[in-house]
């Protein structure tokens, strides 16, 4: 049980890394392009915004952290 | 993208890797058993050599837009990752990376260990050591040559840039026999997850049904955003104080020096 642990564990932190909501945004960003592309919506704009607004919230997030500590 | 785009990001992210991966290396032949090392470094890259054989032809038979968005997500998702922790570092709120303080953990760490051999290997622990750094640092490596070789359909320029940055990187440590402490990692890792999230972005959207406009030639517009927007991230966060050791650099300049 504990090598199946650290296996998931190994492939989660070399997939999702430090900050799991970048990952989730990036799936949540993708679904909502099919979404729109699905509507008739050529969307290839929302990914580009998508990126700056994850970065930015990531950043964010340490720095607020760092500030309080 | 050009063979020549192509060769070049899988080149810079596998250097960033094996300039780690060099540094437990020689850590674990300098303070234990050189053979064990080697023969650690040598298993670790049949065990990568066998994932890209296997994995390579394997996402080669998928379609194109379905290989793009899952592909395309991965790498943005490594993108960021790699981008966020440049940022960080050219920013001064994470610490950089330092080869030598690396090295001399991971010295410290081998001379406590306890002694002792398994079959033809004489000493388990620089085996394992040299084993475990070079395979993690060369699994990243390996995806990357995967999913660009495999979105290009050119594995073999993918491979040659990789093979290029591992004999650079390892010639050049072994000529020293000291970690490569004055590589410009943060700055290989900040192009790097240029690169990875410009690419990551551009196919997954493709993967997911949309129509770039200009077609290929997004990717001009791309690439430099990507890069002016982390400087651009970088410069904001010097601006509001970093808690942690201030980078040498200029404010408007790439961040320098370490990852991870």
């Amino acid at each position: 049980m504990t090598w199946i642990r650290s296996f998931a564990m190994f492939w989660y932190d070399f997939i999702v890394g430090d900050d799991w909501r970048v990952a989730v945004g990036v799936v949540a960003g993708l679904a909502a392009t099919a979404a729109l592309v699905h509507a008739g919506v050529n969307a290839w704009w929302l990914l580009p915004v998508v990126v700056i607004a994850l970065l930015g919230l990531s950043l964010r997030r340490v720095v607020k952290a760092a500030q309080q500590n | 993208m050009t063979t020549f785009v192509l060769f070049i990001t899988v080149f810079l992210a596998c250097a960033v890797e094996a300039v780690e991966a060099v540094t437990i290396v020689l850590a674990a032949g300098t303070s234990r058993h050189w053979g064990s090392a080697i023969q650690g470094t040598a298993a670790a890259l049949v065990v990568l050599t066998v994932i890209v054989a296997a994995l390579g032809p394997a996402i080669g038979l998928l379609p194109l837009s379905a290989l793009r968005l899952v592909v395309g997500a991965l790498l943005l998702v490594f993108g960021l990752q790699w981008l966020r922790k440049a940022v960080l570092r050219g920013s001064g709120y994470k610490a950089l990376h330092d080869e030598t303080e690396a090295y001399a953990k991971e010295i410290a760490a081998a001379q406590a260990a306890g002694a002792g051999g398994r079959g033809v290997v004489r000493d388990w622990y620089a085996f394992t050591l040299s084993f475990k750094g070079v395979f993690l640092e060369g699994l990243e490596v390996a995806f990357i040559v995967v999913t660009f070789g495999n979105n290009q359909r050119d594995i073999p320029t993918a491979v040659l840039g990789a093979a290029a940055a591992v004999l650079a990187v390892t010639g050049v440590g072994l000529a020293v026999r000291a970690p490569l402490a004055r590589v410009p990692e943060n700055t290989m890792k900040f192009a790097v997850g240029t690169m990875l999230t410009a690419f990551g972005v551009f196919w997954s959207a493709e993967g997911a049904g949309a129509t770039w406009p200009g077609s290929d030639a997004a990717l001009l517009v791309l690439v430099p955003a990507v890069a002016l927007l982390a400087l651009g991230y970088t410069a904001l966060l010097r601006r509001t104080g970093a808690p942690t050791t201030r980078p040498a650099a200029p404010a408007a300049s790439a961040p320098v020096e370490g990852t991870r």
